[in-house]
């Protein structure tokens, strides 16, 4: 490999160059994009107590990966929720302590979902991202704004960020993917360099999919394994056509940068809905169409103080249409608009110690067509106070987040006499605390362990909902203790070069859980209350090593693994129901769950084998035989190849997904698709 | 090299435990419950559980009056070539002759099946169907999902399908208000409480607020009777008077019972009581009701008795025992018409199990077991001679 001098403008958000540390792997391009080459303003107290888990570079191209959902799977700890197909949501769940608790920010500004505070994974496509990281407790730097202390765990998307070699100012890559359910997604991007300071990039992506596929629901005797019934069938009304715009413009300013990004997206799908008993198909569709608009300015004022301002502006459509003429219609748009300023300071104190204060504002609002709907507007002010210092081996820090929220309601399309109720403003001061300690000076190994206390509010549906919302609804707390080892070593003669192990032991608690309880008879009123109390102990391990075979033959390996109790502690009034679910393993959540990702890089061969499992698990915290859910395990390949055609380099890849045709179901009633293939070219210009 | 084939054989062990197989059909399970007992009247009783919407979990469960014995989920093993089982919600039950139908709201179609087996006849399609009753020869069976009129909103109208129960074809529709539930027969006509549920939401002004009758003869709506908004469930009493009751709009307007006086056609007294369901036994209304109290932040569960003669809560206890305290969400009632015990479901939470009760006519808990998701809806099966 040809070394190249490599400028890298404005590495994301400042953070995700600390994370570019963890982008590794062998003989790649990739390998130039570390620390070393990245400007890096401030010290080395900016780095991370706690490392993070994260996927990016060549690591994210191999894996038959179409969406951040599929990639994030391989991270111990992670339980994704996917209904199965393209256009299926996809949401994630960290440590067993809700979807809601997970903070999800694309290129450092956090993604909105004031509705029902759930992110669609599944509609970030891998394309342009080149990183993706996952958090527990919050990214462990101080330096950040305020909103980045504000959630139980994360997950950071890091689009990529133009970079340049030598005499070549533009960029231009084009891919064409196709395959299964006749996917066609043809992507864009254009970068270019106008001079040292100033560089764009543009992107531009299409997918077109039926979504379909064959599924297979087949019942045996439990004794005899007698077929009771075997049923092919095919899913319908899964398919999506989506386009996403983006572009950014990437600055130099002396010690600083700054960049400013739009992202557009637009989409139509199907909603392939539950499968049950006389009803194969469903004919629900979603629209969805997101615009923001974000900026990131930082600058070294002085040797010892650092600026960060973020500025956001969203707006996001949704409209859902339920045709089923046996059911009622509904035809219903959603508008939500988000504004978001945020400023955080650091200063150093003295060489090991840093200070951080950041404030945050943002203002949400949702707005429908919907008949009885409140109009809900939120105001939301952050601010975090945080230092971090180092004593001898031992690296601390603390944080101390304050969050005020507002919410006003207009009475919307209710009627007049309705009783129109605001939920009380909420006040909350959280902390965190993170500790590493570094026993030896010739060896990476650390020791680590945090505390953090922190809640989610409830969203506007949770507290207005037409007839489901509770404005009496409490935040939903959770409190975490983690401890946990690392080790890491290189080696440059040896025949493995790099390994690193990290294992970490945690117990969380959900207090004030918000659940749906049934309201009234018939099941069509429900309301939102506080009622339930989780508790959850869990083994994150993970590990990954780089094995130089024989001459020019890598195998990359990663393994991760998840032991996890989630146990629900919701008191039960009589004796029969206490029974079926005091202590019973929350729904959806296996006890074990794991992955392996094996990737061989032979010169410009690269193979690689994923697995994925997921064990036994139930539909509730029932946990009885009619509840059960059997493991499921995908194992998934793919081989690429690449070369040059003059000028350009070119990629070529085919994946076969679900090898062994697994029939399964990540949720209840929705089929995931059998085995499944794409082929994907690239050509780099 | 032998602790290596140790570990290899460990690992075997621990990868074909954690593999997944064929799926497996749950069936059922005897749970005894209570000592046998001689029989007057009737077998047992089936309960049907709804299951959560969209969660494929509507089950079948039978109590054997004369074992004490009760049986969970009995469908899919009797009828284990029906893909994906009974169904998604059922919303009623209901035995005629020697067939037993299950409305199974949600995937659209009445399970017909031998009631003293529970094997499988056949199915009726009914989209969106709600409620059953049967007279001389013929089901009757509401259903939100009549014809889709745009004039100028678009606005689905309800039906009434008749069923013959013999072919277990559909012979006739009579269109009837928005979002029709319970129908009652008397006197030579059906009654359908309209309860517009569906509309609702912008304002209690958009409920339904009448019952249509039908005559029986002619199979038409003959007229409108007005009663109150959102009206859910009709019975009828010994006398063929009619027992009506309103959700409310579960905001200000509570949820009531009020009385319909056949003869006169009208609605000439009013319960003040929250009436969530109920059955008639004899001339008495056992009736349970759940309240939203925004000042306990909770609901208040009552439990009353009513006098269908003199229209008098009194002051019989259905439970007397203090059990109703544990029942979390009162769902399904019912009264054996000889022993007078009352059986009561409690649907917990919705998402997992709930349980069936059993009380002496005393108000004193004779058993309680599990059933399966939300259970809700009995019908007795009885000894024909």
């Amino acid at each position: 490999m040809k070394k190249v001098s490599i400028r890298i403008f404005v590495a994301a958000a400042f953070v995700a160059v600390a994370n570019a540390v963890f982008a590794q792997s062998a003989g790649d391009t990739t390998k130039t994009l570390n620390l070393a080459d990245v400007v890096v303003y401030g010290t080395h107290l900016q780095r991370e107590v706690i490392p993070v888990q994260s996927l990016s570079g060549e690591e994210l191209k191999k894996l038959s990966a179409f969406s951040v959902a599929d990639a994030i799977r391989y991270f111990s700890g992670v339980q994704i929720k996917d209904y199965g197909g393209i256009g299926g949501l996809k949401t994630v769940n960290i440590r067993s302590m809700g979807t809601n608790h997970v903070g999800v920010f694309y290129d450092g500004i956090q993604l909105g979902n004031a509705q029902n505070g759930q992110i669609d994974l599944g509609k970030f496509s891998l394309d342009n991202i080149e990183e993706v990281s996952v958090y527990n407790g919050q990214k462990s730097t101080i330096f950040q704004p305020a909103r980045d202390f504000a959630s139980s765990a994360s997950v950071y998307m890091r689009s990529r960020t133009p970079r340049f070699v030598e005499n070549k100012p533009t960029n231009l890559k084009a891919v064409f993917k196709t395959g299964s359910f006749d996917l066609m997604n043809p992507s864009l991007l254009y970068e270019h360099q106008f001079n040292d300071k100033l560089s764009v990039s543009f992107n531009a992506e299409y997918v077109r999919s039926s979504g379909r596929y064959k599924f297979r629901y087949k019942r045996v005797f439990p004794a005899t394994h007698e077929v009771m019934y075997d049923t092919t069938a095919l899913r319908e009304n899964g398919d999506i056509e989506s386009v996403r715009f983006e572009g950014g413009l990437y600055g130099r300013i002396p010690k600083g940068q700054w960049k400013w990004k739009s992202y557009f997206y637009n989409s139509e799908r199907g909603i392939p809905g539950a499968i049950v008993n006389n009803r194969w198909t469903n004919p629900q569709r979603q629209w969805d169409r997101s615009f923001f608009t974000q900026g990131m300015f930082q600058k070294s004022i002085t040797s010892k103080y650092d600026i960060l301002v973020n500025a956001k502006y969203a707006n996001d459509y949704m409209r859902y249409l339920n045709p089923d003429t046996t059911l009622m219609l509904i035809d219903n748009t959603f508008r939500q608009q988000e504004s978001y300023l945020s400023i955080a300071n650091r200063y150093s104190l003295a060489r090991n110690w840093d200070t951080s204060l950041s404030a945050d504002l943002q203002y949400s609002s949702l707005t429908s067509d919907m008949d009885g709907f409140l109009f809900p507007n939120r105001l939301t002010t952050l601010v975090s106070a945080a230092t971090a210092a180092e004593v001898g081996k031992v690296k601390m820090q603390a944080s101390l987040l304050a969050t005020l929220v507002r919410d006003r309601i207009h009475s919307g399309n209710a009627a007049a006499n309705d009783s129109v109720r605001t939920a009380p403003d909420k006040k909350e001061f959280t902390p965190a605390f993170f500790l590493s300690y570094n026993p030896f000076a010739d060896h990476n190994f650390n020791l680590r362990a945090f505390y953090k206390y922190i809640f989610r509010m409830p969203t506007f549906n949770d507290l207005y909902y037409t007839d489901i919302g509770n404005a009496n609804l409490k935040p939903e707390f959770t409190q975490q203790y983690n401890v946990g080892v690392q080790y890491n070593n290189q080696w440059d003669n040896e025949i493995v070069k790099e390994w690193q192990f990290q294992a970490d032991v945690y117990y969380n608690e959900v207090s004030n859980k918000i659940i749906a309880v049934p309201k009234g008879s018939g099941q069509y009123r429900w309301l939102m209350m506080n009622l339930g109390y989780v508790e959850i102990r869990g083994i994150d391990i993970s590990s990954w090593a780089v094995v130089e075979a024989c001459d020019n033959l890598f195998l990359n390996l990663k393994l991760s693994y998840t032991y996890q109790k989630a146990q629900d502690f919701t008191k039960r009034k009589s004796e029969v129901l206490q029974e079926s679910t005091y202590g019973g393993q929350i729904a959806y959540i296996p006890w074990h769950n794991g992955s392996l990702i094996a990737g061989l890089t032979y010169n410009s061969w690269q193979f690689n084998y994923s697995f994925i499992y997921v064990g036994e698990r139930y539909h509730s915290s029932a946990n009885i035989r009619e509840e059960y859910e059997q493991p499921w395990y995908t194992n998934d390949m793919a081989i690429m190849k690449n070369f040059r055609l003059g000028k350009a380099k070119l990629r070529a890849s085919a994946e076969v997904n679900n090898v062994f045709n697994q029939d399964y179901e990540v949720v209840l009633n929705y089929p995931m698709p059998r085995r499944n293939y794409k082929f994907s070219i690239t050509v780099e210009l | 090299m032998k602790r290596f084939l140790y570990a290899i054989f460990a690992l075997s062990v621990i990868l074909a435990a954690s593999c997944r197989g064929d799926v497996e059909m749950i069936l059922s399970e005897d749970i005894s419950v209570s000592n046998p007992e001689t029989i007057k009247g009737y077998k047992g009783f089936y309960l049907l559980n709804e299951g959560n919407m969209g969660s494929n979990k509507a089950t079948l469960d039978y109590y054997n009056f004369a074992t004490g014995i009760y049986k969970r989920n009995i469908y899919a093993e009797v009828n284990p070539s029906v893909p994906k089982e009974l169904g998604d919600v059922g919303n009623d039950i209901g035995i005629y002759g020697d067939k037993l139908y299950a409305v199974i709201n949600c995937s659209n179609k009445i399970e017909v099946m031998d009631a003293e087996t529970t094997r499988r006849i056949g199915q009726i399609e009914i989209p969106n169907c709600r409620f059953i009753k049967f007279h001389e020869g013929y089901a009757y069976i509401t259903s939100y999902a009549g014809p889709v009129i745009i004039d100028p909103h678009y606005e689905q109208i309800g039906f009434v399908a008749k069923i013959n129960t013999s072919t277990l074809q559909e012979v006739a529709r009579c269109l009837v208000g928005f979002q029709p539930d319970e129908l009652e027969i008397a006197g030579g006509k059906i009654y359908v409480v309209n309860s517009g549920g569906y509309m609702g939401a912008g304002g209690t002004s958009g409920y339904e607020r009448t019952v249509s009758v039908i005559d029986i003869e002619s199979f038409r709506e003959e007229r409108r009777i007005d009663v109150a908004y959102n009206l859910e469930r009709i019975k009828a009493d010994s006398r063929g008077d009619l027992w009506i009751s309103s959700r409310g709009d579960y905001e200000g307007l509570p949820a009531s019972l009020f009385f319909l006086d056949r003869e006169k056609g009208e609605i000439t007294d009013t319960i003040p009581i929250a009436a969530t369901n109920y059955w008639i036994d004899d001339d008495l209304l056992y009736v349970y009701g759940t309240e939203w109290s925004n000042i306990d932040n909770d609901w208040n569960i009552s439990y009353r008795v009513v006098d269908t003669r003199t229209h008098e809560i009194t002051a019989r206890k259905i439970i007397a025992d203090g059990t109703d305290k544990e029942i979390e969400k009162p769902y399904g009632i019912m009264v054996h018409p000889e022993t007078k015990d009352v059986f009561i479901t409690d649907a917990g939470n919705y998402v997992t199990p709930g349980a069936v009760y059993c009380f002496d006519k005393n108000g004193k808990k004779k058993w309680s077991v599990r059933a399966g998701n939300i259970p809700g809806h009995f019908a007795l099966l009885p000894i024909y001679e």
